[in-house]
Parts: structure tokens; sequence; C-alpha cells
């Protein structure tokens, strides 16, 4: 186990040092530099200016330098400065990560509570018309766009029963019954979105251990049918799930841009939709780094958990 | 399980029957086959037609000009005038649904071409070829699949500009890695196959194998994943539209329909809202019922599931 957790390690932070390339080589593929874009914003040009500035971000010194200068900041947790506000970024996202987490572990939430049992019941009832209602159901869920669907619920909600959501963020602590409903309803655009993926995984995973030779012979033994299906089958088919919950959650922290935008929660996601609309590179750049790393350590954790789940897996390699 | 013959033009083999495998017929009655075995596939590809119709006789469909402002009748409800409404500006939704149609169906279809296409050449060299090269190639695909999609998508079409080329561009980038990954596993499979090894055994040199003998039969997993690949690519193109990052005006899209300005009118004209939404979702939909069901046909894994 050590060995594969090593190994693990290992791979997470290369694939940590690859992606920090092409991010910074991303964000330079922009025409012209930041201070151009600043100027241009700004509308007026001076040379001096402009080189002091240069100067001061480490715009004139080469690429590589420019590069090692970036990623020993991240690494010793600075994350710049955004031109925006003239803050120090972290002092603006710090605040803005518990929103996207919450709004993430409840669409994720959502999402498993959803898709599990119908994925269960589709393989148990494989090709009967409730098989074929439920897969059209999610399938469904896969192609409206979130954000979409999140405007049509609100839309309802008016048009219905009268209620408006709260057009601006409300804290847990003034009023905790309207904040959950603030985050239950987009949570619902979301979870529905992801719970047709962990659907469709269920259901092709189950129908595949059902037919493996240790379910006969539970089933010749006199086990009975629920009781195969939920203990014999789930426990070996639950492993893939498992994982796509775990990548569907690091995903959502990247993901929930636009559902963030429509439903006006200050989180991490709609803040980097503004920065990139500002043109404020500092603050997309550690911002992408961030959730990149978020995203690598959810898989990196998936990975460990799938690996104690199931010994089959360390011992392969 | 045995299927029916097609109005028996053409006897097929009782081992084809047997196995589900696609038969050999005549593209019409293939066609009769298909709907018949995957008949909610074929409603998929039916709605993608009526998309990809609507999007090449956009000029004869439209009832307006689909840009064309006009002030006095702004946030029109649906009626004689305007079949689906007004917006703000007074532009007709219906024309700019089916005018739409194009910048989404050019978009999705462009950038999943362009994608899948980088992909599977480098999945088919990479599998092809193997050792250093391969193992360097899965490396950078980790990286490039590590980012969320939008992401992704984001910071590349906001570096780029947002214009027609770069928003295909910045869509197509997040599925090369998808699509390396699939052609790749293909490829490890074909390349130990007997007659790659008789055609080895013939003297046929690395890129006659590849090309020639390994390519084609990659062509099953290949459109499999580009239409599963589709939907998201429209999905992505009007999510990045919404955002203002995506196709720039005038061209009508989708996305941005749903935009913030729609947004902002949606209490009082719900229809800006509703219909380029459906619009976005019946596409999506249709594309992902025709990818499930060419997925069941093409790939043997998933067989009898």
């Amino acid at each position: 186990m050590r060995r594969y957790v090593a190994s693990r390690l290992g791979v997470a932070v290369l694939t940590l040092f690859g992606m920090s390339v092409v991010i910074f080589v991303l964000l330079r593929l922009a025409p012209g530099n930041i201070v151009d874009i600043l100027f241009a914003t700004g509308g007026y040009v001076n040379e001096a200016e402009k080189r002091l500035i240069m100067t001061e971000l480490g715009l004139d010194r080469p690429i590589w330098a420019q590069y090692l200068r970036w990623i020993a900041d991240v690494v010793s947790g600075d994350l710049g400065k955004s031109y925006r506000y003239d803050l120090p970024a972290w002092q603006l996202v710090k605040p803005l990560i518990p929103v996207t987490v919450e709004l993430a572990l409840i669409s994720t939430a959502i999402a498993a509570l959803l898709g599990i049992p119908t994925g269960v019941i589709s393989a148990v009832r494989q090709d009967s018309a409730l098989d074929h209602a439920l897969r059209i159901f999610s399938l469904a869920g896969l192609s409206m766009p979130s954000f979409w669907l999140g405007m049509v619920i609100i839309l309802a909600l008016v048009a219905w029963i009268g209620w408006i959501p709260p057009v601006t963020y409300v804290s847990p602590a003034a009023n905790l019954p309207l904040h959950l409903v603030q985050f239950l309803l987009p949570g619902l655009a979301v979870g529905y979105r992801s719970s047709a993926l962990i659907m469709r995984l269920t259901r092709s995973a189950l129908l595949e251990v059902l037919r493996e030779d240790y379910i006969r012979t539970a089933r010749a033994k006199g086990q009975s049918g629920p009781a195969v299906i939920w203990r014999h089958a789930l426990a070996n088919a639950i492993l893939p799930v498992v994982t796509v919950v775990g990548i569907e959650f690091a995903f959502l922290i990247g993901g929930l841009v636009v559902t963030e935008t429509v439903f006006n929660l200050p989180g991490v996601a709609r803040f980097l939709v503004q920065a990139i609309l500002w043109r404020d590179y500092p603050v997309v750049q550690n911002l992408v780094m961030f959730i990149a790393i978020v995203v690598i350590l959810t898989n990196l954790g998936v990975d460990l958990l799938y690996a104690w789940l199931d010994p089959r897996i360390r011992y392969a390699k | 399980m045995p299927s029916r013959g097609v109005g028996g033009a053409v006897a097929r083999p009782a081992s084809v029957a047997v196995t589900g495998a696609v038969p050999r017929l005549p593209a019409w009655s293939a066609l009769g086959w298909f709907c018949r075995r995957k008949p909610l596939g074929a409603v998929g590809g039916a709605l993608m037609l009526v998309v990809a119709l609507g999007a090449v006789f956009a000029g004869s469909l439209a009832a307006y000009d689909p840009i064309e402002t006009d002030a006095a009748h702004t946030l029109e409800p649906p009626g004689a005038r305007h079949w689906l409404g007004s917006d703000h500006l007074g532009r007709d939704v219906y024309s700019r649904i089916v005018y739409g149609a194009r910048v989404s169906l050019v978009v999705g279809l462009l950038s999943t071409v362009l994608g899948s296409v980088v992909g599977g050449l480098i999945g088919l060299l990479s599998g092809y070829f193997g050792g250093k090269a391969d193992l360097l190639a899965q490396r950078v695909l980790d990286i490039l699949q590590g980012l969320p999609l939008l992401v992704l998508a984001l910071v590349m079409s906001a570096t780029l500009g947002p214009s027609l080329p770069n928003v295909i561009v910045a869509i197509s980038v997040p599925i090369v890695p998808r699509a390396a990954r699939v052609i790749r596993a293909s490829v490890l499979t074909i390349r130990e196959s007997q007659y790659v090894e008789a055609a080895r055994a013939l003297g046929g040199g690395h890129g006659r194998l590849a090309f020639r003998h390994i390519l084609p039969n990659t062509l099953g997993p290949f459109i499999v994943l580009a239409t599963a690949q589709l939907g998201g690519a429209v999905l992505v193109e009007a999510a990045l539209s919404f955002l203002g990052l995506g196709v720039p005006e005038p061209l009508p899209s989708w996305g941005r329909m749903l935009s913030v300005s729609a947004a902002e009118y949606a209490q009082k004209a719900p229809w800006l809202v509703l219909f380029p939404g459906i619009a976005i979702s019946l596409l999506v939909f249709g594309s992902n019922l025709l990818g499930d069901a060419l997925r069941d046909l093409l790939d043997p894994k998933l067989r009898g599931h």
C-alpha cells in the first residue's frame, strides 16, 4: 500500500507541474501583455510608467524566470495581486471558497441520492418500461444546460407560487432556511445533470456484476432477490461509482461557473469569470491553478480510497 | 437478439443476426434496420436532422432578419406577429433561433471533428508505437484532462479573444484527451490481431500498418466518441456565449440569447429564457440519443447491456 501511495503521489506532483506549465503558457497566448491591457482599459499610455509597471511585475525578465517566480509565489502561498481591486488575490478568494465548496457538496449529494437508486432500479429492471423511462429521464438531464434549468426553476417558482429567490447572497448566520433554499435550487439544477452520469454508470456497472458467477451462486443458495442485489452485487458495483462521484465533485468546483453567475452566488467560479472579463490575469492564473490543485487532490483522494476499498488495485502493478 | 429482415430485400446470414453485428445492407435499408433496432436513436437522429435543416434553410424559414431591431415592438409575447415573441430590442426570437442553429451546429460539429481528429491521431500514433512516446503522451493528456472542460475552454477563449474560429479551437482542446484515450485503447487491441501481424509479415511499413490496416478499424469507437462529444460541445458553446466569451455579435447564438440581458427581462418575458433553452436541449438530447444508440451497436464491450 505504501508503495502505491508513493507512486500516486509522484504522478500527482508531476501532473501539477505539467498543469502549471500549461496554464502559464495558455495565458501568454493572449495578444499583448498585461500592462498593455491595463493601459488600454486605463485609456492612456505613458512609456516611462509602462516600463515601471513592467519591471514591477517582472515582465521584463525572461519567460522561464517569470515562471519560476510565479511557482515560488504559489508555493509560498502568495497568490499575487488583483489589479482590479489592488488587493492580494488570496484575500479576495478566501471568503468565496466555502460558497463554492458548499454548492459543490450539495450538488454532488443530490446527484448521488438521485443517481445511484435510479441506476440500481434501471439495472434490475433492465429493458422494462421503467428502465427506458429512467434512461430517458437521465439523458434529458445530460442534455439541458444546468444554468438554463436553474433559470427555469426560478421562473417556475415566480409564476406558480409568486416567490422570488433572494437576489443577493444570504449567509447561514443571517437566515439559515433561506440560505439552504438559496443553495438547494442551483444544487438541484446541477445535481440533476451529474445524477445522469452517476445513474448511467451505476446501471452499467451493476449489469456487469449481475452476470458474474458468484451472483448466480448466491441466487442458487437461495438468497432472495433484493439481498443479492444490495449485499452482493452493489458492494462490487459501487467502486467505479465512488470514483465518479469524487471526480464529479472536483469538476463541479470549476464547473459551477455559469450556475454561480445565474444564481448570483459569490463563489470562486463566478469570481473567475469576472476576473477573465476584467482581464485580471494574475488572478485568473492563480485561480485556475487553485482549481487544478483541488481537482488533482480530489482525484488522488479517490484513487487512494479506491485502493483501500479494493485490494486488487494496489497489488496490480 | 435476432432482428427481423428489412423488407426481405437482403437475406442475412444467421450468424450476423445472432451476434447483432451491423449487417451490410444498402444505405436505405440499413437506415430502416437502424430505426427498428434503435427507435430512440432514430428519434435522436431525426431531432438533429430538423436542427440541421433549420440551419441550412434559415434564410427561407426565418420570418424576420435575425439582427434587425424594432423599437415599436419590444418584449412582445408570442403571437401572430412574433411566433415565439420578441426580445428587448424588438428582434424576432423565432428567427434568431433558426439562425442560431447555424452557430450551434457549426461550432459543435467543427470543434468535435477538430478535437476528435487531433486526439485520434495522437491516440493512433501513441498506441501504435507504444514505449516512451506513449508514456509521455499519456501524461500530457492526463494534464489536459485534469482541468474542468469549461474552465479550460473559458481560459482559452478569453486569451484567444472572442471570434468564431477561436471558440471552435477553445472547445476542441478539451476533447483531444478523450479522443486520444478511446482511440489508443482500441489501437492497442487491434495492433495485436492476426491480420495486422500478417500485414507486417508481408512487409508493410509503419505508415501502411497504422493508417491503412489499423485506422479504419477504429472507425466504430471514433464515431461513438464524436457523437458523444457533440452534445457536450454544444453545451460548452452555450455556456461560453452566455458568459459573453463565445461567438461575438451580431451572429445570433442560443447561449447568448439566454444571456444576462435575457435574464434581466426573464420575469417580464419568460419566452426569452424558455425557447432558446429548449432549442439547445433538443439538439443535445438528439445527439445524446443517437450517440447512445450508436454506442450500443458499435461498441462490442457494451453489447448485451
